[in-house]
């Protein structure tokens, strides 16, 4: 198929048009097009999360029983977690944005094992299917499945812990595909030091799901056998130990969340050179950062224990561990400021939500700190204050991120442009309706507000009802957002190939990409940050 | 479906056959490594209550076959062997070679499922009272182990059948031979962890 090769009714061929029909994409091995598929998938599961969400904080309106049940409500929060974490952001901004991204930036024309790839989405998808099982069968573990509470004979265990085993395998799958392309697949010139910062995260990040999924794997499954076959591991009547299991859910699960994070710090990376006009400052540090967040994540599991029975010892090793963990962290946020400082800045959506994202996960960074002082935490200890912490670091960390990052590429993606206006507005409300959301509930934590409880003390109601007006707002922010961005892959004004005027290689191809994303492999002679005037010369896209 | 046009495209000349080569192998190499988290949390596990409950862990590790254990263990070992005979016939492209040493292989591997089913036979159905995974957390590693492990060599005799059916239709060559590469790594994987079962669960108690 040559490049610039058009229909009969004289369109440019690109990988949407280039086949037809519902087949041409279930059967697609092509990234650009499962990066897609993938992208509606989690949208779907995060729109049936959000509402979960949102059946939350309506019963928490008032004091007492307000719309439904307590045993409802455990379903409800339980559902919210579970869909939230192992359908919408586990898989997140490396499935799909990483998916449509990754062979561009690194100027391949698909990632090594195209195949697998395909293998890999329906995998999720069939995960995702038997998670929904559970939901008809009233799971209401929290997403966390605690012993001994998840070990008393339960199908809907059964059932939800054979799904994530399914999407932990779809997610190594994955971090496996992407390790052995980053590896493998460069274009000539492509070298480590050019490789641009979201690949570096995608790089960390799949390392994580490589080494910590297949431990979540086994332990779910340890408890699978425990619920039919009462093997006695998790269970204290067999001499079994529940926070045996604890130890080891969260040796993935802490590392999880940078999984989830890591790639929206790359998404922020690279948007803020562009609309700062500048080039990123302190590449070096930020990719050690990356790989430093992603080593140290496996050393600080034990922060979750620091009040379930743990040697002393234990706790100021694991203490000290975690606020390590702040050092890159920091090295990065320092980073994107030393960007933007005396760049000549431009307000475009995305730039909006690169710069939510740093603002916000200062907030969640800080607050780490909180938790991980050994003092602090015996009291937030499993209140509304961990609560506030883990949503400003997955909603304002990685949610804002993969948002930030579908604005920024979506004219890469569909060749088209969303409406700016309704764009920014609907950022307004996400970021006032999210920072309205939280705030209080980290009073309420203060305040010995526990997490997962269905009624409280009438002195909470006023904040639990700041709390719940603004989950709505955030929520009307959200639904502009998907509504815009939907209205646009169809309805949007055609826009230029490069209208944020990038120097990344992704943006050196057609917009949309043609299948075969370049007409022939690129050579790669320049850094891909070289912005700004006085650095034209050694930033000359690349060709 | 089989209309061909109807097909998804392919890219042209995305890979090198070369790069394929290395990229399988290295893909393998960290598929492997999932693999060792996977028992490795399991060892944790077994160390854990290995630790706490060391006399019954003692005690119970007696009443395993060492010997069917130790049969196991050199079936699976003159297995491996096998599986590096096979890698390098393919790698001289002589099908018929790869062909029998695939069936020696698998044949291994059925001896080795076997004995297994004896030696579960003896704990649920023959002895009084039946040993089952509940009986204690020793017998819950034992089956889970042993079990997951098993579990892992009918995986590898279905990928060696499929490197099999493949030979018979003379695909390998001196310049293709990556799959059956990529799964002798595999299997050599399933025989290590077994080296590691075999000792932790039937000789740490001493011989009976």
């Amino acid at each position: 198929m040559s490049a610039h090769a058009a229909t009969a009714d004289g369109k440019q061929l690109n990988y949407l048009n280039c086949e037809k029909g519902l087949w041409s994409w279930i059967m697609s091995i092509d990234h650009k097009r499962i990066g897609l598929m993938y992208l509606a998938s989690i949208l779907s599961f995060f729109v049936v999360g959000g509402v979960f969400a949102l059946l939350v904080r309506a019963e928490l309106f008032s004091h007492g029983k307000t719309l439904y049940g307590p045993d409802d409500y455990n379903v409800f929060f339980t559902l919210h977690g579970v869909i939230m974490i192992f359908l919408f952001i586990v898989p997140g901004i490396p499935a799909t944005l990483g998916n449509f991204l990754l062979p561009l930036m690194i100027g391949a024309k698909d990632v090594i094992f195209p195949r697998l790839n395909r293998f890999t989405y329906w995998l999720y998808l069939f995960g995702a299917a038997i998670a929904f099982c559970a939901i008809f069968m009233r799971l209401d573990t929290g997403w966390t499945f605690y012993a001994p509470y998840s070990i008393q004979n339960r199908w809907a265990v059964v059932t939800a812990t054979a799904a994530a085993f399914f999407l932990g395998f779809a997610s190594i799958l994955t971090g496996l595909n992407f390790l052995v392309t980053i590896h493998n697949m460069r274009a000539p010139g492509m070298t480590w030091g050019r490789l641009p910062l979201f690949v570096w995260t995608l790089y960390a990040s799949a390392i994580l799901q490589i080494v910590a999924t297949p431990v979540i794997g086994i332990t779910l499954l340890l408890l699978l056998l425990e619920n039919t076959m009462g093997i006695g591991i998790f269970n204290p009547a067999a001499g079994g130990d529940p926070v045996l299991f604890e130890h080891l859910f969260w040796f993935y699960s802490h590392p999880v969340v940078y999984i989830m994070i890591l790639p929206a710090m790359g998404v922020v990376s690279e948007i803020i050179p562009v609309f700062s006009k500048k080039p990123i400052f302190g590449y070096k540090a930020l990719v050690y950062a990356s790989v430093g967040i992603a080593a140290v994540s496996f050393l600080v599991w034990g922060h979750h224990m620091f009040v379930a029975g743990m040697s002393n010892l234990s706790r100021y090793i694991f203490s000290f561990l975690t606020f390590f963990v702040a050092v890159p962290t920091a090295v990065k946020v320092f980073n994107w400021v030393s960007t933007m400082y005396k760049g000549s800045i431009s307000w475009d959506t995305p730039m909006l939500y690169a710069m939510a994202f740093v603002f916000l996960f200062l907030i969640a960074g800080t607050t780490g700190v909180h938790l991980a002082t050994l003092g602090t935490d015996a009291h937030y200890h499993d209140t509304y204050f961990v609560v506030a912490h883990f949503h400003y670091t997955i909603q304002g960390g990685a949610v804002i991120g993969l948002f930030a990052g579908l604005h920024f590429w979506f004219p890469k993606m569909f060749g088209r442009m969303y409406n700016e206006k309704v764009a920014k507005f609907a950022w307004l409300f996400l970021f006032i309706g999210f920072n309205g959301t939280f705030i209080p509930q980290f009073i309420l934590g203060m305040e010995g507000m526990p997490r997962r409880y269905y009624d409280y003390p009438i002195e909470f109601e006023p904040l639990h009802r700041i709390s719940s007006i603004f989950a709505f707002i955030n929520a009307a922010g959200y639904a502009m957002v998907l509504g815009n961005l939907f209205y646009a892959v169809f309805k949007g004004k055609k826009c230029e190939e490069n209208p944020f005027h990038s120097l990344s290689l992704e943006w050196t191809t057609a917009s949309p990409p043609i299948h075969d994303n370049f007409v022939q492999i690129p050579r790669v002679t320049t850094w891909t940050y070289g912005y700004g005037a006085e650095h034209a010369a050694e930033g000359e896209a690349v060709h | 479906m089989g209309h061909h046009e109807s097909l998804p495209l392919g890219h042209t000349h995305f890979a090198e056959p070369e790069q394929v080569y290395h990229s399988a192998k290295f893909g393998m190499w960290v598929f492997l490594a999932t693999e060792v988290h996977l028992f490795g949390a399991l060892f944790c596990t077994f160390a854990v209550y290995r630790w706490r409950y060391f006399e019954d862990f003692q005690q119970f590790a007696l009443s395993l076959n060492w010997r069917l254990g130790g049969l196991n263990t050199i079936v699976l070992l003159t297995s491996s062997y096998f599986m590096v005979r096979a890698v390098d016939a393919a790698q001289k492209g002589l099908n018929k070679k790869v062909n029998s040493f695939c069936n020696l292989t698998l044949l291994c591997a059925l001896t080795f499922l076997v004995v297994k089913f004896f030696e579960y036979r003896a704990k649920l159905i023959l002895h009084e009272p039946p040993i089952f995974p509940h009986s204690h957390i020793f017998y819950g590693l034992y089956f889970t182990m042993t079990g997951i492990h098993g579990l892992h060599v009918l995986l590898g005799m279905g990928a060696i059948w499929w490197l099999k059916m493949r030979a018979k239709r003379e695909e390998f060559s001196v310049t293709y031979y990556t799959p059956v590469e990529v799964v002798g790594l595999y299997w050599h994987l399933v025989d290590v962890v077994w080296i590691y079962l075999f000792p932790l669960l039937y000789l740490l108690g001493g011989l009976a």
